[in-house]
């Protein structure tokens, strides 16, 4: 079995994570980047899968130079190959323009015949999580998202989905797309060798022109939506304190009746 | 602010393959051992505790057997990489460290004096990641002056002689009797790197065995309880007629002194990389905190005081640092490194215990606190100066190479 993984390049989240001043775009050159956290949990899968039942593991990322990182990430775990598509008209693309270009980027590496694609439930730095969704009708592929356990069948991947109030068990045929969540699985390190065998893998390099994507169908000009202004969170101010003069009691009991916790 | 150490050390390697290596290490590290060591340590000072999922993890990441060769296993790496990583891991977890630094130890006498049939028959398993070695060369009438030791093979009459070295398990050629003492890991490796007489002949009676840790007659002491590095579990080993194969014998009879002492220059890199790791740690703490903490009006560190105090610890670090590298890129050459390794390991533990002291005078009152991590460092600092040769013995090494 052919396997897609969607991977993104985010901002490190312990770092100090900003904005583009100039444009309101996620600041991606300001802070070290890494394979979003939430995506190695669908890589994780797909090599889980193609160790169990054979197969082939290709991950495909869109991103500037940098984002190269989640896909060496992604083969120092285990994957096979690389896909990597980068162009300067891509810069500010909105979930609709991204699942355009990932879906041509995934058709164009399975010879428009991927069997399983899986992603990631949300990325850890815009965390819209609708991207898989668009990618399956883009591809015109039932979707089974936010998968907390994943299996193969006879033609057809079965899913647990966990909700607040119950659990959702869902069959979809093959080719499909799956989005996993952080319960599925505990993703590996990559391990020495993985690393070094990862130098020596495949990864392709595409612009928009490889995938047949004009420039005005994507990037921060094109998107649906536009983030107007951005601001920081204000800094926690300083809480209240409780001077106990006797009445300590009393006053905790009323601040907190105030605010309606009692 | 925090005040775990995050150690963010410049770095040179002579491959790219270093600079890989250390990403990885700086995520394990990140992930899985700054997170669970203040917990892990505090237990383990109570009651035993002992880290085999934190060393399954780093064996499945290739970080526990580095230095060793690629064809068995190891991750084929020089030391001035391998004791890089060690350093990493000490800056978080230094019982970690020194275990990472003793299963190495453990397997050099294999990969370096072990037969072409030995090393094909037990390296694959030492190397794997899933198994962690123990080091039994103490006892408890033996330490600096380990000829003294009493611990005893004999041959056991009807044996396998060792003929064919095929590591296969036939008849026991010797039985082991006697008692190690300090031995790191006991109770928990999967095999022991044994020094044990065969002769009377003091230094030149010595051989070297890999004693299986399920092997009948093993058992073991109840744990030391110590000052520190309380994950590092260490007790007496006891040998009672331990059935040993002759294939397991390292070496030639009475080759075991030689073996055990140059095991120890490659480990006393070992210690001082990871002596330099904590004495970094202590110091990122202590400039975090001196940087931060007012006294009269202003931080503590504006005080030239203060702040000489602290150029004198980054001093002492780096100069541990450049110490150790320095024996590696010998060794690494080819060149005899003794000396260095000696130097380095004096200079890189003394530099850890008195970075880790002067850091808690940074921290003041704060520091002697188990809310800050220094404390917990000062006390790991100091076995460094004992284990793996006294640094007195270290001083003896090296005035002997000084005086011919
Ligand atoms: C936490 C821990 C882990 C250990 N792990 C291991 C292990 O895994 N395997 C193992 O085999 N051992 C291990 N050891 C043992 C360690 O290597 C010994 O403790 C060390 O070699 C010193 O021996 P000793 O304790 O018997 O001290 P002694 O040899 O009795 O020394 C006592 C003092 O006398 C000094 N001294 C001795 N001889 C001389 C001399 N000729 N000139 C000047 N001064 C001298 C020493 O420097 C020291 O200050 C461990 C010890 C500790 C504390």
């Amino acid at each position: 079995m052919n396997i897609v993984v969607c991977v993104k390049h985010v901002p490190d989240a312990q770092a100090d994570r900003g904005f583009n001043e100039s444009d309101n775009t996620v600041d991606r050159a300001g802070v070290d980047g890494l394979l979003s956290e939430l995506d190695e949990y669908a890589v994780e899968e797909a090599l889980k899968l193609a160790e169990a039942s054979g197969g082939e593991v290709t991950v495909v990322t869109i991103g500037p130079d940098q984002a190269a990182d989640a896909v060496k990430k992604a083969l120092q775990m285990g994957a096979d190959k690389g896909v990597h598509v980068n162009d300067e008209a891509i810069h500010g693309s909105d979930a609709p323009a991204t699942s355009l270009i990932l879906a041509e980027a995934i058709k164009k590496a399975t010879d428009g015949n991927p069997e399983l694609v899986i992603t990631g439930m949300a990325s850890t730095d815009g965390t819209m999580g609708v991207v898989p969704a668009m990618l399956a009708e883009r591809l015109g592929l039932p979707q089974v998202t936010y998968a907390s356990e994943l299996t193969l069948g006879d033609g057809k991947v079965t899913i647990r989905r966990d909700n607040d109030a119950n659990t959702e068990t869902i069959e979809a045929s093959l080719p499909a797309l799956v989005s996993v969540t952080d319960q599925i699985n505990e993703p590996r390190y990559p391990s020495f060798k993985g690393i070094m065998a990862a130098k020596k893998k495949p990864v392709e390099s595409w612009t928009l022109a490889d995938l047949g994507i004009d420039a005005g169908q994507v990037g921060l000009a094109n998107a649906w939506t536009k983030v107007v202004e951005i601001a920081k969170r204000p800094p926690r101010e300083q809480g209240e304190i409780v001077k106990d003069e006797g009445d300590g009691g009393t006053k905790l009991a009323e601040f907190l009746a105030a605010r309606k916790f009692l | 602010m925090t005040y775990s150490a995050s150690m963010a050390v410049q770095r040179l390697f002579p491959t790219d393959e270093g600079h890989d290596l250390l990403d990885l290490t700086r995520e394990v590290v990140a992930k899985e051992l700054r997170p669970k060591v203040d917990a892990a340590e505090a237990a383990a000072a109570l009651g035993e505790e002992f880290p085999t999922d934190i060393f399954r993890i780093l064996g499945r990441a290739g970080l526990l057997s580095l230095p060793h060769p690629e064809e068995f296993g190891g991750g084929g790496q020089p030391y001035e990489v391998y004791l890089q990583v060690v350093e990493e891991i000490a800056s978080a977890w230094m019982s970690v460290a020194v275990g990472v630094s003793v299963h190495s130890l453990t397997a050099f006498p294999v990969t370096t004096f072990g037969s072409p049939a030995q090393r094909e028959a037990l390296l694959p398993g030492m190397l794997s990641g899933h198994q962690l070695g123990a080091y039994g060369l103490s006892e408890p009438l033996a330490g600096s002056d380990v000829a003294a030791m009493t611990t005893r093979a004999t041959r056991d009459g009807a044996g396998d002689d060792g003929a064919g070295d095929d590591g296969a398990t036939d008849d026991p050629a010797y039985r082991i009797r006697g008692r190690k003492a300090w031995i790191s890991h006991a109770g928990h490796a999967d095999y022991y790197t044994t020094f044990a007489r065969t002769s009377d002949a003091r230094g030149r009676g010595i051989s070297c065995f890999i004693v299986p840790g399920d092997a009948p007659g093993l058992s073991f002491g109840a744990p030391e309880k110590k000052m520190g590095l309380h994950c590092d579990t260490v007790r007496e080993v006891i040998y009672e007629d331990v059935p040993v194969d002759a294939a397991r014998r390292i070496g030639d009879e009475g080759q075991g002194m030689p073996i055990a002492l140059a095991a120890l220059d490659a480990g006393r890199l070992g210690i001082a990389a990871a002596a330099t790791g904590l004495a970094q740690s202590a110091l990122d703490v202590a400039v975090a905190y001196a940087k931060e903490r007012e006294q009269f009006g202003r931080a503590i560190a504006s005080n030239q005081g203060l702040a000489f105090l602290i150029a004198d610890l980054e001093a002492a670090v780096l100069g541990a640092r450049a110490a150790y590298l320095f024996a590696a890129r010998l060794k690494d050459a080819g060149r005899p490194y003794g000396k260095e390794a000696a130097v380095a390991k004096l200079l890189a533990t003394d530099a850890a215990m008195r970075v880790t002291t002067d850091a808690i005078q940074v921290l003041g009152g704060a520091g002697y606190t188990q809310d800050f991590p220094v404390e917990r460092y000062f006390r790991e600092a100091k076995v460094t100066q004992i284990f793996e040769g006294t640094n007195q013995i270290q001083r003896l090494v090296i005035s002997r190479h000084a005086l011919g």
